[in-house]
Order: C-alpha cells, then structure tokens, then sequence
C-alpha cells in the first residue's frame, strides 16, 4: 500500500521521531482566524472562515500522529492520505501536500471547507480517543490547496495522449467536474453539458460565497478547461438534447450527475402565499443571479422578520443569507432538537454568534396572509422528543394543542430536495427507485442502460460534495474500463 | 450567446425577433418556451417560442415591453447576441383534432398563442380566433393568426377596433352560435380568470397557458408554483399549459404581484440610467 510507503520514507520516520507523541497531543488545536461576527451579519460576500496562516498551519500539522492504521482515512469517503498531507505541511513542504490531496480529492479546496469533517476524518481521528480534541484536517486541507492556489504553481495535472473518444457529463457539480477531470487526465474527449449559465452546480447557486468563494471554484473549472474539458451551458439534457442524440453524436459513454435540484414543500396551508419560497429559489436568486446586488435585475425579498423551515446546510446557509441581508429577525425553526439537527457544526456555531435565533421543537402547520397574499404569521406546533425512529434520532412528536403564532414577513421552506427528474424521465430502461434515485452499480456507478454512468446527488439524494466527487472519480474509472473492454 | 438575425417592429412595444439556436429548432414544438438572460447581471425571463426555421437554426420570439428585461432584449438589434438562452422547456401542447377550437388571446398572449393556433390548424381542427385588447393599437399579430384560422374576432375595450367589448362576449358569441369541442386561452391572468368562468358555465374543456414569475424555468426553485385541482404544480415542468377550471387564478393572481413594487423600482432605475 502506498499509504505505508510514504510512511516509511527516510524524512518521515525523523519527522515522527522528533516529537513524543504526548507532547504532539498537548498542542492544542488551531483557531481558525474568523471575520467578526457584527460585521459579518451585514456583509454578504467575504468569507468567514480567514484562513490559517503557514505557521499555525506547520504548528497544527506536528499534532498529527502519523498513526500506523490512520483511523481518519476510514472517515473519508474518499480514502484521502491523510497523515502523509499533514506530514509534508509539518516538514514545509505545502506544494507536495496539495499534490497528496489532489491524488484523491479533486477539489481539496472546496472540501475543506465544507466537508462535515466531524462527522467524517474529524470524527474518528485518534485524538478523540484521548479525549482531546481532533487533528484540524480540514482547516489544513484547506490551507494546503489554497497556497497551492495563491502560490499561482497550480499543477495542471499531465493528460494522456488523446484517444479521440467522446464522452459526456450532464450537470457540472462536484460529481460531473469530478469525473470531467480523470477522463481527461486518461486522454478522453470530455463535453460537460449544463443546464444552467454558469458552470459549478451547488457549489455556484447553492453554497453562498461567505462560505465558498466562487473564485475557488472558478479556478478548478479553468483547470479543467486548461486539461482540454469542454463545457456547454444552457443545455438541458432531456429538452436541448436526448440522451439519444448524445449517442447518435458518438458519445461512447454518459455519465448523469444532475443532482438533487427538486425542491420540498410540506403542503400546508398558506405555502403558496407570496414572501413564502423554497431555499433553492431562495439562494438561486442571492447565489447565482446575484439579486441583491443593486446592478442585478432579479429581484428578492429582503425580509425583516424571516423564519427558514429545516436544520441541514440549506436551512443554515438561508438564515444566514437572509441575516445578511437585512433581517432583523433570522430564526430557524427545527421541528427536533438542536443535537439532531444535520448541518455541520461549525455552521451551527457561525449561525448563533450572528444572531441567529434557533426555534428548535417547533414545526410549522400554517401560514397566514394579509389581503394581498402576503404572509405576515406562521403558526407553530411545539413538538417534543419521543422514542427514536430508523434513523437512530429521537423523532418529535407534536405536544396536543401547544400552538404558536408568530411574525414573520418571509419564509424560506429548506426541508429537502428530490432528484431532478429530467434525465430518469427521458430515459428508456433506466432503473429508477421510488424516490426518483437512479440505480447504479455500487462500484462502477453504471446503470441499467449499459452507456449510462451516474453519482452524486441524483443517486444518492441529497448527499454531500465529498460523496459526490467520489462517485465521479468512481465513474470515471469504471467507464474507461468498460470503453476498453467493449472496444 | 444566441445572435439574433433579425428584428421587426409590430408596434412600438411589441417585437419580433428571429434568434440563431439550431439545437432548439429542432427539437422544439407547439407550446415550448426558452429562458432567456440579457447581460451578465441579467434577469432569466421566459418567453414562447413562436416559430422555428429548421433550414436557418433559427427560433422566432415575440417580445412585448414590460419592464426592465423585456426593455433590454427590445433594445438589441439585429447581429447583437443574447447573452443566454436554454430551452425548450416546457411540456409541449397536446394537439390532435378536437373538432372545432376557439383560441381566446389577450394582449401580448398572441404571440405564445400563434404556434399552437398554427398546429391545431395543421390537426385538422376548425380554429376561431378571438384577439382581444384595451384599443387597436394593441393588437398585435392579426395577420398571422388570420393565416391559420378559420375565423378571427377582433374584440376591444374601447370599441376602437373589431367589436367593442371583451374577450369573454367573443368566445359566448361564439358558444352560443355553434357547437364548441376546446377553448384554448393566453394572456393577461385575469383575463383567463374570466373565461375559465365563462366556459366553465358552458362545460367547455379549457386549457390555459399560465404565465407566473419564473426564475430557472427548469423545475429547481418553486417560484413558478400555482395550484391546479387543489394540488401544487410547476408551470415550468408540469405546464405551462393546464386545464383552466382546476386552476387557482386567485392565488395566482397574487402570487405574479409579489415583486410588483420591487419590479417598478429596478425600472425606474434602468429608466434613469438610460437618460444618463
Ligand atoms: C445550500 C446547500 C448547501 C450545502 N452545503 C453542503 C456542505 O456544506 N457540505 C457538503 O458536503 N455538502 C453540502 N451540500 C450538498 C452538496 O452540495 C451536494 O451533495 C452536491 O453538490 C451534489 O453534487 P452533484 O454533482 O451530484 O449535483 P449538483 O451540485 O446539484 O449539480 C448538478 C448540476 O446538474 C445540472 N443539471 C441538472 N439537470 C440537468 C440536465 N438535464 N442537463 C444538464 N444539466 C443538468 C444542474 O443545473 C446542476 O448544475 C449543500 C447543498 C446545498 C443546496
Ligand atoms: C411560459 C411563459 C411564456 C411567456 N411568453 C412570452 C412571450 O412570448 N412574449 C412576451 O412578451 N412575454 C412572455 N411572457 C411574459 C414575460 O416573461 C414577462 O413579460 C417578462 O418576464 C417581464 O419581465 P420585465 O423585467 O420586462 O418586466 P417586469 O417589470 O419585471 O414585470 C412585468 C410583469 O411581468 C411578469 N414577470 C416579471 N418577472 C417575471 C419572470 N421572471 N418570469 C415571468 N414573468 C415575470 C409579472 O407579471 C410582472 O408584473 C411569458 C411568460 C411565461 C411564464
Ligand atoms: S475530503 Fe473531507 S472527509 Fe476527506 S479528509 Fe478532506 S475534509 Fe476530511
Ligand atoms: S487519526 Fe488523527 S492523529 Fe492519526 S493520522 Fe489521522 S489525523 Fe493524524
Ligand atoms: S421556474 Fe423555477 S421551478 Fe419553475
């Protein structure tokens, strides 16, 4: 395994060597440098988190372990090397710790800053065991792939001799840029289709710029445009073009990451009234149409009393949105308990220190509107914990007849997406699930049509950008392997 | 980037366009509509497709002035490129000889009315056109429509044209004189409120093409919601057509109001910065 080679490396075995393991673990954890958060509740744009500079980065990286059986590895979805990243940014050497990152993650800078990392490597990281806290892999993840970024030494990963077959990637999400990149690197042909106008998915209309520059994302798209990917946008696979056409083009081979674009709604009374909108018309309006720039033409509400429905990243990201931009009241309403809720931790923390007020064991039942539609109260049930569900969480029940009724003058629904059902629709023998996933093989990512791959959200409902980019790499392997064969 | 081919003036505010997108000619149909972006900062607005030229690649939009993005796309002129444009979206209008079909249009539902007055003709059906606006100056498109129909009925508010009177006395005219199979509506959402209630009166099947607020016109966001039979449904990807007497034009009609005073702002500011 290359893991335990790097590992055995004369400048490695020194590194271990020269701190005890006690003294590694007494260091205590980095702190990540943030903008403050009175300032940050009104500024739109600059990221929050700042970025940890080189030394905290080399101080951090000497509280890594270097362990023989890195537990951390089994939390990544991807199987990152990560002791051997970390050791390279202990010794000072941060370009050759982006190209360790870079040899599994095709976007170490996007996932470390979004990953759940203490669900994933954080999580398992050996410290906790001691009782201290978790090695930051993410913050140095992040670290790693933005000096490599500022450095300007980007390192266009070498792309095989040309083999002139054709393959296309519909939806330009983590999955489908993923897999864009490791077909090019193998020589193939690669055409992004994208329905939209701008190319990045989630991470563009999603994701809000204070949390993911969309200068970072852009520079991993240049990469790919520099490796010779070809993206084509405002092309609606299953509308512009058929999958069929695709193959009658000469295509040898589709993969489908189209995502989990279909919005939720809880069917309640007053839904439709008008200030009441799903997160994704929320943030699709803020994020990718840029509406509360005053140049922008598209318009959007800049409520004052806004509450937003569900506890993931999408709740999150949209109270915060809405806290930037102009909310006096920004309160996230949870139907269980803040220790169920599903949006990572340090967005949870970033949330409360802006203000953000956490209505948690309350679920909405209905909306109420003035004479001209517009909402002006919700209606609350309170809900407390009862036993837990399959899931393992405790769910809520509603306590009878303890109603709330409170102010609001918009609303954000963020209670889940669905797979987007163009591409399951339109396509002949494609194995769909009852919840409009499409079925793949676990390993190769092919479907039941033989020249369809898919990954990432459209697969795995809403799932995460780590997972989606595995699936994408995934793909990208399996489908060369199966061009090879079949030729 | 779509460039446009040609532009032809129907009245002052309202424009024809000839845009170069191959992809979508061809697989377009009656009923489908592109969104279209003006500028990088631009707004997505939906428009229908008109007509298509499979020869040239080229798609026909009929644009009325409304506000800022229509004013901007009004404002291009012929070799000028629309920034982004994605379509057919949609679901196309389910056409087969019905027998004989009044097409109810208002205003500037004339010009997504057009393809779908051309295909049921196509069909075989017996197409009796009512072009209705508030003065002669705003109809817009006759000769066209009287291409494809058997018989067009010109109603305006101010009896400046046609018969005086509104759409609603046209299409009853019609009912009451012979036997009706379809009624087929587009414009303005009160005016379809009213006929939805005049044919539901008579039992006539209506359908109605509703043109709500969109913002990705492809299923993503929710802003183009409307309630048909009690049910929520996206115009985008479920319509935009739907069977009138189950819509919700009261709730609709609320709903396309919802940025009105933001909409008159972003105008008046684009109005300013153009005396500039
Ligand atoms: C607001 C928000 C915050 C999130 N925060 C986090 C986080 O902090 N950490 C984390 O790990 N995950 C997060 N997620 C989840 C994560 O972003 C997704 O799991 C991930 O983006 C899925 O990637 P994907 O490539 O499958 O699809 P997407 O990113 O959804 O991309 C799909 C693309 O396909 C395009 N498309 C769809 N249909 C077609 C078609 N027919 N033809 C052409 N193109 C098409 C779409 O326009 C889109 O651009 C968040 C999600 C949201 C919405
Ligand atoms: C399916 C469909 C097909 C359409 N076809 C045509 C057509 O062929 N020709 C044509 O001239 N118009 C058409 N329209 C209407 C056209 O989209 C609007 O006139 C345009 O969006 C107005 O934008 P604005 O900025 O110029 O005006 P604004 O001042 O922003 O708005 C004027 C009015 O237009 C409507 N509107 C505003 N924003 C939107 C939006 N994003 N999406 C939809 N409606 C909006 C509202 O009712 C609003 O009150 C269609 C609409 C739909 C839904
Ligand atoms: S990709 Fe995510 S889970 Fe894997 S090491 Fe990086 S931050 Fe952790
Ligand atoms: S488990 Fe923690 S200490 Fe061990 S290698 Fe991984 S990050 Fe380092
Ligand atoms: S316009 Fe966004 S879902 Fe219809």
């Amino acid at each position: 395994m290359k893991t335990n080679e790097d590992r055995a490396e004369a400048w490695r075995v020194e590194l271990r060597n020269a701190i005890k393991a006690k003294d590694r673990t007494n260091i205590e954890r980095v702190h990540m440098p943030e903008l403050d958060a009175e300032y940050r509740s009104h500024n739109r744009v600059e990221e929050v988190n700042l970025g940890i500079t080189a030394e905290q980065a080399m101080e951090e990286a000497k509280r890594c372990l270097d362990c023989a059986n890195p537990s951390c590895m089994l939390g990544c979805p991807v199987g990152i090397d990560i002791p051997s990243f970390i050791k390279n940014i202990e010794r000072g050497d941060f370009q050759e710790a982006a190209k360790v990152l870079k040899e599994t993650s095709a976007l170490p800078a996007v996932c470390g800053r979004v990953c759940p990392q203490e669900k994933q490597c954080e999580g398992v990281c050996i410290h906790l065991k001691m009782k201290k806290d978790a090695v930051a892999i993410g913050h140095l993840e992040r670290f790693a792939a933005d000096y490599e970024r500022i450095s300007g030494n980007i390192s266009v990963p070498a792309v095989a001799p040309a083999n002139n077959i054709k393959i296309a990637g519909v939806g330009s999400g983590p999955a489908g840029l993923a897999f864009a990149g490791d077909m090019a690197k193998l020589g193939y042909e690669v055409v992004i289709f994208e329905a939209l106008h701008e190319i990045g998915g989630v991470l563009k209309y999603g994701i809000p710029e204070f949390r993911l520059p969309n200068d970072i994302v852009d520079v991993e798209i240049q990469n790919l445009q520099a490796m010779g990917v070809h993206f084509v946008t405002n092309c609606v696979v299953g509308k512009t073009i058929s999958i069929s056409d695709l193959e009658q083009d000469g295509f040898k081979g589709i993969f489908v990451a189209s995502g989990a674009g279909l919005p939720r709604f809880m069917n309640i009374k007053g839904e439709n009234l008008v200030g009441v909108m799903s997160s994704n018309e929320y943030l699709t309006r803020v994020n990718l149409m840029d509406a509360a720039n005053p140049n922008s033409d598209t318009p959007v509400f800049q409520g004052k009393k806004v509450a937003v429905i569900g506890g993931g990243n999408t709740a999150m990201d949209s109270v915060r949105t809405a806290r930037r931009l102009g909310a006096e009241r920004a309160i996230l309403v949870y139907r269980r308990s803040e220790e169920e809720m599903p949006a990572r931790l340090e967005e949870v923390k970033h949330a409360k220190e802006e203000g953000i007020e956490f209505l948690t064991l309350h679920n909405p039942i209905e909306y109420i509107g003035n004479e001209q539609g517009r909402v002006t109260h919700m209606v609350l049930q309170v809900m407390e914990l009862g036993e837990p569900d399959a899931s393992g969480r405790r769910s809520p029940v509603e306590i009878p007849g303890k109603l709330e009724t409170i102010e609001v003058d918009e609303v954000i629904v963020s209670v889940g997406v669905s797979p987007n059902p163009l591409i399951p629709q339109s396509v002949k023998g494609l194995e769909v699930t009852k919840w409009g996933t499409v079925v793949v093989d676990n390993d190769t990512m092919q479907s039941a049509v033989p020249i369809i791959f898919a990954g990432g959200d459209i697969v795995r409902g809403g799932a995460t950008v780590i997972l989606a980019m595995g699936d994408g790499r995934r793909a990208a392997k399996a489908m060369d392997e199966w061009i090879k064969k079949s030729r | 980037m779509n460039k446009i081919v040609s532009k032809e003036y129907f009245s002052a505010n309202v424009i024809k366009f000839e845009v170069e997108a191959p992809l979508i000619a061809k697989s377009r149909k009656a009923g489908h509509f592109v969104m279209v972006k003006i500028g990088a900062k631009g707004e997505r607005i939906p428009l229908t497709i008109a007509d298509a030229d499979l020869q040239k690649g080229t798609i026909t939009l009929v644009v009325q002035k409304m506000g800022v993005s229509s004013s901007k796309l009004c404002a291009l002129e012929e070799g000028d490129f629309i920034t982004d444009m994605v379509g057919p979206l949609g679901k196309a209008t389910h056409i087969e000889n019905f027998g004989t079909v009044i097409c109810a249009c208002g205003g500037v539902g004339t010009a997504p009315m057009m393809p779908i007055v051309a295909a049921l003709k196509a069909a075989g059906n017996r197409v009796i056109t009512v072009l209705a606006a508030r003065n002669k100056d705003l109809i817009i498109l006759e000769d066209q429509i009287r291409q494809y129909s058997d018989e067009v009925i010109v109603m305006t508010d101010d009896g400046s044209y046609g018969t005086k009177g509104l759409v609603t006395n046209g299409i009853e005219a019609v009912i009451n004189r012979e036997k009706v199979d379809l009624c087929v509506t587009i414009g303005p959402a009160i005016m379809m409120k009213f006929v939805s209630i005049l044919t539901k009166k008579y039992e006539l099947p209506t359908l109605a093409s509703l043109n709500t607020i969109m913002v990705d016109g492809t299923g993503m966001c929710g802003a183009c919601r409307v309630s048909v039979g009690g049910k929520t449904k996206f115009v985008c990807v479920d319509g935009p057509e739907f069977d009138a007497h189950q819509v919700d034009f009261d709730e609709m009609l609320m709903r396309l109001g919802g940025y009105r005073d933001i909409e008159r702002e972003e105008n008046e500011h684009y109005q300013a910065t153009l005396k500039n």
